[in-house]
């Protein structure tokens, strides 16, 4: 608003032009990169989808010709649908249980000032940092002295508790991220606190939650050291792969790594639909 | 006309030593436009929130249409809020913004339907309607904000620096267009603010706080013309202070010493000749005599710098004893640069009993 009466000049910074060539190299480094980036990345990747097709029985090339036996023989493995039915069962009933008390943790962990909430929010999160090996023994060593038969239902409890700083670490953070003024707006128009939470807080965070839920799941589904520590005799999926891994590696497993990466890619699809947000 | 609202010794302390209000009691009156105005810090906010039912008060209580509500949670006080960040639900609509808090009050689907549809007529955004918060502008996400609230009919709205998000051009319309909508509803509404430009425009009513208190409270006009304090002189305008001592009091005209001479102030005073006071005046009620022109209480000095806005002059003259003074003057006609006195010059100021402020104590 106040201006002199005399305006100083001041000279226009001359900016430094970059030559062409010069632009064109940087590009062209950045461009490799990236591509070398993307390489390491999904070629073991396509490698595998590649060998699971591959008429014989060893994973060398050239390959020899196209076959769907691998396939075949998949369906007629009762011992490795078992194994898949029993990682969808642990890492579903896991993902169900860590949500239901991980999600209430973070909101307390949000909302309520106690005593001891530092210590409590970092207790919530150690677990990520522990090592399996010592979640599935420490837990191994519970259920014994709890007299606890180990099954199916104790690993998924170790999965759950495994995860649930997975849960508690992604809804915190986009509750830190929801404005307060959202709730108290809520208030003041004469919610109570529960209808609050069910019309304002949940849809807010409704994508963190099903995020959290999906990176669980996948967590839980590939997930071995607890597993082994904590299963009775009943196998998971990974668990199935390591053991006939012994015995080298198969077509029968690129198959069924190709299978999962398939049914990955369709759950990534599911995630980015159901998580994506309005802009605000 | 009756209180609406009364704050009643109302007391919010963090700790012993952190005081954010401190003992304010004023009432509100039916269909009032009451301003809290004062820096960040002060407790503006504190207070306004605790009207809102966010903040429990320390000591004191809340009177809202004769009920005392201190302790009520926000969600049984008739009372709304505009909020500072506006805070639309996001993964709502407009009509389902505004209509929430009517779901709430147990409306039926028909009654909701047309009270959204006033509420966003008396806004002018009937046609927003469907549409999502992100895909309004700071402007109407303002009026929105203060939609959902009226749409509610409380008894008082609150009104926590409403403007403060939007650019200076808009902020201007938008204070003019609140208060015709207040006019518009009647409803009483308590606005916080640290703008004192939009204090003066807008309220019938401002309260001007410092530390947690009420330093003053009036009309507008009342405020500018006999500020209280020099914090309050300081805050609202602009105030030239001079360091001075009484010379005489003679009834209720008072002779005062100031650099170099002495000059004559109005009023009644329980001061004595030799008090040491801090002498206030307005930058705009100051002339710049002509040669040859004499003018009440003359005071010479000396030309130190001269600003260009647009509107006016705004000259800073140095006096004796080394103060500064400030002199606006509107410029009339075209800026001829012969007017305009050069830095150094000597200059005479007349200023006019009556628009002179007496202090006890000096600037903050």
């Amino acid at each position: 608003m106040v201006m002199t009466l005399s305006t100083p000049r001041v000279a226009a910074p001359v900016k430094k032009k970059r030559s062409v060539v010069q632009r064109f190299a940087a590009d062209t480094a950045f461009m490799t990169f990236v591509a070398i980036l993307m390489a390491f990345l999904y070629i073991p990747i396509w490698i595998l989808i590649i060998f699971s097709f591959n008429d014989s029985r060893s994973l060398t090339w050239p390959l020899s010709g196209f076959t769907l036996e691998w396939y075949q023989r998949l369906w007629n493995n009762s011992q490795l649908q078992d194994a898949i039915g029993n990682s969808f069962y642990v890492a579903s009933c896991a993902t169900v249980l860590t949500l239901l008390v991980g999600v209430p943790a973070a909101l307390a962990l949000h909302r309520l000032h106690f005593p001891g909430k530092t210590v409590f929010r970092r207790l919530v999160v150690l677990p990520i940092t522990l090592p399996g090996v010592v979640t599935g023994i420490s837990m191994l060593n519970l259920f014994r002295v709890l007299g606890f038969d180990l099954s199916l239902e104790t690993v998924i409890l170790g999965h759950a508790t495994a995860l649930l700083a997975v849960v508690v670490t992604q809804v915190s953070a986009r509750l830190e991220r929801l404005p307060k003024s959202l709730e108290e707006a809520s208030a003041d128009l004469g919610a109570t606190q529960i209808y609050t939470f069910i019309h304002i807080t949940l849809p807010n965070i409704r994508s963190a939650v099903i995020g959290a839920g999906l990176l669980s799941f996948v967590l839980s589904f590939d997930e071995i050291p607890v597993t082994f520590f904590l299963t009775g005799r009943d196998n998971t999926l990974p668990m199935y792969i390591y053991s006939t891994m012994r015995r080298g590696v198969t077509p029968e497993i690129n198959a069924v790594g190709t299978l999962i990466v398939l049914f990955s890619l369709i759950l990534i699809v599911a995630a980015v639909i159901a998580t994506r947000d309005r802009k605000h | 006309m009756a209180s609406i609202i009364e704050l009643d010794r109302l007391s919010k302390h963090y700790s012993s030593s952190i005081v954010a209000v401190d003992n304010v009691t004023f009432a509100v009156e039916d269909g009032e436009f009451v301003t809290l105005l004062g820096p960040s810090g002060c407790g503006k906010s504190t207070l306004l929130r605790m009207i809102g039912g966010f903040e429990d008060p320390t000591d004191g209580a809340i009177w809202l249409a004769g009920k005392n509500v201190t302790w009520d949670p926000p969600h049984r006080r008739d009372v709304n809020m505009v909020f500072q960040d506006y805070a639309l639900f996001p993964h709502m609509t407009v009509g389902e913004n505004i209509g929430y808090g009517l779901k709430l009050k147990k409306l039926n689907r028909t009654e909701i339907g047309t009270s959204v549809q006033g509420a966003l007529s008396l806004v002018g955004l009937e046609d927003k309607i469907d549409q999502h918060p992100y895909q309004l502008s700071g402007g109407q996400r303002q009026r929105i904000a203060l939609a959902r609230a009226i749409v509610r009919r409380p008894k008082v709205l609150l009104l926590d620096e409403p403007l403060s998000a939007l650019d200076a051009k808009l902020r201007g319309q938008m204070q003019l267009e609140l208060k015709h909508l207040h006019e518009k509803v009647g409803i009483s509404f308590i606005m916080v603010t640290h703008d004192q430009t939009e204090a003066l425009v807008m309220s019938d009513r401002v309260v001007v706080m410092d530390s947690g208190r009420v330093a003053q409270e009036g009309s507008p006009n009342l405020l500018y013309d006999n500020p209280n304090s020099p914090y309050v002189a300081n805050f609202i305008g602009t105030t030239n202070f001079l360091d001075a001592q009484i010379a005489r009091v003679d009834g209720d005209r008072t002779r005062i010493s100031v650099a170099g001479v002495e000059i004559e102030a109005v009023g009644e005073t329980h001061r004595r000749a030799g008090d040491a006071i801090t002498v206030g005046f307005r930058p705009e009620k100051v002339r710049i005599l002509k040669d040859g022109e004499t003018g009440d209480n003359e005071i010479p000095g000396e030309i130190a710098e001269v600003v260009y806005y647009g509107l006016g002059l705004r000259l800073s003259v140095a006096v004796q004893g080394g103060g500064r003074v400030y002199v606006d003057s509107l410029l009339p006609d075209r800026l001829a640069d012969s007017q305009v006195p050069p830095v150094g010059h000597p200059v005479r100021m007349a200023l006019s009993s009556g628009n002179i402020f007496l202090f006890d104590e000096g600037v903050a």
